[in-house]
C-alpha cells in the first residue's frame, strides 16, 4: 500500500477542504468552468518547471510511495494531480476567508 | 539553473503576473494574505509528510540546503509562487465575468 502514500496525501488536501464549499459555500466545484480556466497556466507552468527539474536531477520521486505511472517528462502522475489539487485547495481557502470577512475585496466583486 | 534560482525567479514571474500582466494586485490584499497563511501552515504539514517519507529527495548542489519543516526553504518559493499565479488568474476571470463567475451573495 505504500506506493499509495503520495495519492493518500492529495486525497487527504481535497477531503479536508471538501468542508469549505459545503458548509461555507464557496461556490468553487460550484464555478468549474472558472475553476479549470485557473488552474489551465498554473498546471502548464509548474509541471514544465517539475519535468525541467526532473531532468536535470534537482529532485527524484521515491518508487516506494509513488504509483509509478509516469507521463510525458518523466512527470509521475501524483505531481500533475499536486498541481491541481493544491491550487483548487487554495482557491477554496480565498473563497472561504472571503466568506468570512466579505469586506475583504480582491477586485472581482460584481 | 539551480532550484534555488528558479524559486526566486518564480516568485518574482508571479509577482510580476499579478501586479502586471493580469493586474489583480492580490500582493496587497488581505484575502490573500490570510489565505496565504492558512496554506501556508498546510503546506508545511504536506511538505513535511512529501519529504519525510520521502516521496521527494532533492540534489543537494540544486538547493541551499536551508530546511523548514523537512523540507528545502525554496519549496516555500515555489509554493509561493503556485498560489499567488492560481488566485490572481481566479481573480481576473473573475473580474472579466468567466462563464461561472458569478459572485452574487445569497
Amino acid at each position: 500500500m505504500s506506493h499509495l502514500s503520495y495519492l493518500a496525501v492529495l486525497a487527504a488536501c481535497l477531503v479536508g477542504t471538501a468542508p469549505l464549499e459545503i458548509v461555507l459555500r464557496t461556490r468553487v466545484y460550484a464555478r468549474w468552468r472558472r475553476l479549470l480556466l485557473t488552474l489551465a497556466p498554473t498546471v502548464v507552468v509548474f509541471a514544465a518547471w517539475d519535468v525541467y527539474a526532473i531532468h536535470r536531477h534537482q529532485w527524484t520521486y521515491e518508487r516506494h510511495f509513488t504509483t509509478g505511472v509516469l507521463l510525458p517528462g518523466r512527470l509521475p502522475l501524483e505531481e500533475l494531480l499536486f498541481f491541481l489539487v493544491v491550487p483548487t485547495c487554495a482557491v477554496l481557502t480565498l473563497e472561504a476567508v472571503r466568506r468570512r470577512r466579505p469586506q475583504w475585496t480582491v477586485g472581482d466583486e460584481q | 539553473m539551480t532550484y534555488t534560482v528558479l524559486a526566486v525567479l518564480g516568485v518574482a514571474g508571479a509577482a510580476l503576473v499579478d501586479q502586471a500582466v493580469w493586474r489583480t494586485n492580490l500582493l496587497r490584499r488581505k484575502a490573500f494574505w490570510t489565505t496565504y497563511a492558512l496554506m501556508l501552515v498546510f503546506q508545511l504539514v504536506v511538505n513535511g509528510v512529501l519529504t519525510g517519507l520521502p516521496v521527494v529527495r532533492y540534489d543537494r548542489q540544486a538547493i541551499t540546503g536551508v530546511r523548514i519543516a523537512n523540507a528545502p526553504v525554496e519549496d516555500l518559493l515555489f509554493g509561493f509562487a503556485m498560489i499567488v499565479l492560481t488566485l490572481s488568474t481566479w481573480v481576473w476571470l473573475g473580474r472579466r465575468g468567466a462563464p461561472g463567475a458569478s459572485t452574487r451573495r445569497r
